[in-house]
């Protein structure tokens, strides 16, 4: 084997884009081979070394520089990888300077030019995006921050900056917002409506959005605020003002928060905020034990309660999904009847990192400790790379998985490895996981999946046994993706598939209780 | 002061991933992608000094 680095100066390209390069190049090398592209940052560097990909030309390249790393068989075979990347990389900026007018050369150009309200979608590097934000906001942009990495005090000040200037700053890691029935992010094709939406977590909008879309709901507007908002430091100032837009939004008619449970005074502050809207709520502390009626506002427990309690508000009537729980506990029988006696635990693979916690509070609810690597008892605390402890929840989209990597929305593949230690683990009854489907996520996520679940088939048929795998697909019957057909992929690999990840949760412990 | 968004005809600005400039694209709204490129070497503390330098600029000649 061969490595090989070509160091392209003075090119930057987002690292998303090069990770997503990366795997589609990796495949060019065959099978022993490895394949990076990355720009040449300290600890880009120090990721290729350790993949053993770094020479001394990538060893030399600076911040601002590609490097381009290989481990190949051949010279040829480095070459030709080359080729390739070099090629998408310049058919995709080709594409773009065709199309007239799409492109800016600054913030302030694109500002300048961009007519009506502005709304700006930042996904820089984390260390330069507050920059970036800053100059936005001061041109009248309303801003969603996708990048993660972006520091407490800069959230703070650029989110008191838009306060005062009227504007929304979603974020930092706000991954998903629906503004004008515009999706922003990973978002999904929704019809417009009553029910308006302000999230303190991505997956956690997804879900209740596409609940309510797809049992004939609609939205208004769908906005996030990013994890951090709702802590004691930020103190809930991007919350504050999305609940006051929504509720002086004509459009809106039933208001819908959605977030971890917050610190105490906060919570406080945004009861009260919305106790005075003079509008129904809906509010989800995922992870809070309250369930009740205080006024105008509805506390309850779970995404998918959160979608059925805005629907009943919003008179859509009849839906199903309270309904489907009363055949779980015979599908959970049959579903055992595969088992051998030493299966008993489950074990939950997530892309979605709010669809992994809400699996944890429900599990933990029925099977008690759940250890996780995002588990917030020291107890059940485990690392993500660690070999799974009895009933195990991952979120996949954490750092310990996605350094140097595409998030696994993006890139599903990222789970293969998992899933099949996961189902030839003897004792593992049931593997439980999602499916994102919308724009910005894969386009077949389900296909990916499928090939997972039927290769650990294969290896489980083998060993003389199966393991029950259970899916729920989290988006828009609308979406590009076909929601019908990825279940039916799902389905064709003997995947119980169900129409939300509470469901998928709850049949998973009847499962293995 | 408010800044109206909901509801008025709106475009998108897009800066980083190629991918969410397609897909606002292809949803039909006007959007237009910034060609960002790494400042100052993309040495973070030189950049501040630089913004720090820039608003003091700005101040003076607001005062």
């Amino acid at each position: 084997m061969i490595i090989k680095n070509i160091v392209q100066k003075n090119s930057y390209y987002d690292s998303a884009t090069l990770m997503l390069l990366s795997s589609q190049v990796a495949k060019e090398v065959g099978p022993d081979g490895d394949a990076a592209v990355m720009m040449g940052s300290d600890m880009n560097r120090e990721i290729l070394e350790k993949s053993g990909l770094l020479a001394d030309e990538g060893r030399a390249a600076g911040p601002n520089d590609l490097i381009f790393a290989f481990r190949a068989a051949t010279e040829a075979e480095a070459d030709a990888a080359y080729a390739a990347a070099q090629e998408t990389l310049n058919s995709r900026s080709a594409k773009m300077r065709s199309e007239e007018n799409v492109m800016a050369h600054s913030v302030e150009e694109a500002a300048e030019r961009a007519e009506g309200a502005k709304m700006a979608v930042v996904s820089l590097p984390g260390q330069y995006a507050a920059r970036e934000v800053k100059k936005l906001l001061k041109a009248d942009c309303h801003v969603l921050l996708f990048s993660d990495n972006v520091s407490l005090q800069d959230e703070i000040a650029l989110k008191k900056l838009a306060v005062e200037r009227g504007l929304l700053m979603m974020g930092p890691d706000c991954g998903t917002a629906v503004v004008n029935g515009v999706g922003l992010g990973f978002a999904n094709t929704l019809r417009r409506g009553p029910i308006g939406i302000a999230a303190g977590s991505g997956t956690g909008l997804q879900e209740v959005m596409t609940l309510i879309h797809n049992y004939g709901g609609g939205i208004s507007q769908a906005l996030g605020t990013g994890g951090r908002d709702l802590s004691g430091a930020v103190g809930g100032l991007m919350m504050e003002q999305c609940i006051r837009l929504l509720a002086e939004d004509p459009k809106t008619e039933i208001v819908v928060v959605i977030s971890k449970p917050p610190e105490k005074p906060v919570a406080d502050r945004m009861m009260a905020q919305l106790s005075g809207i003079g509008k129904p709520a809906v509010v989800c502390f995922l992870g809070g034990d309250q369930e009740e009626v205080i006024g105008n506002i509805h506390v309850v427990r779970t995404l998918e309660d959160t979608a059925c309690e805005a629907l009943a508000l919003a008179g859509v009537a009849g839906n199903p999904l309270k309904a489907a729980y009363e055949s779980l506990p015979d599908i959970a029988e049959t579903c055992r009847a595969k088992l051998t006696d030493g299966q008993k635990y489950v074990r939950g693979l997530f892309c979605g990192g709010t669809l992994a916690y809400e699996a944890m509070l429900i599990l933990s609810d029925k099977l008690g400790g759940i250890h996780s690597n995002i588990s917030h008892d020291p107890d059940l605390l485990i690392a993500g790379t660690d070999a799974s402890v009895a009933h195990t929840v991952l979120d996949l989209g954490d750092d310990a998985f996605t350094v140097g990597r595409p998030h696994p929305m993006i890139e599903p593949a990222l789970r293969a490895e998992r899933l099949v230690q996961e189902a030839l683990d003897p004792e593992t009854a049931v593997v439980l996981i999602d499916v994102e489907t919308g724009y910005g996520s894969h386009e077949d996520p389900a296909g990916v999946a499928a090939e997972e679940i039927a290769e650990a088939r294969k290896k489980l048929a083998e060993a003389g046994r199966d393991v029950v795998f259970v899916c729920s697909v989290c988006g828009s019957v609308d979406d590009f993706q076909g929601y019908a057909a990825q279940e039916d992929k799902l389905r064709s690999v003997g995947a119980v598939v169900l129409e939300s990840n509470a469901q998928a949760s709850t049949l998973a412990a009847l499962i293995a209780r | 002061m408010e800044k109206k968004l909901f509801d008025e005809p709106m475009t998108v600005i897009n800066l980083g991933l190629p991918g969410f400039f397609d897909s606002v694209k292809g949803q039909g709204a006007p959007c237009i992608h910034v060609d960002w490129k790494l400042p100052a070497g993309g040495d973070v503390r030189l950049l501040e000094i630089l913004d720090r330098l820039h608003e003091m600029e700005e101040a003076e000649q607001n005062a």
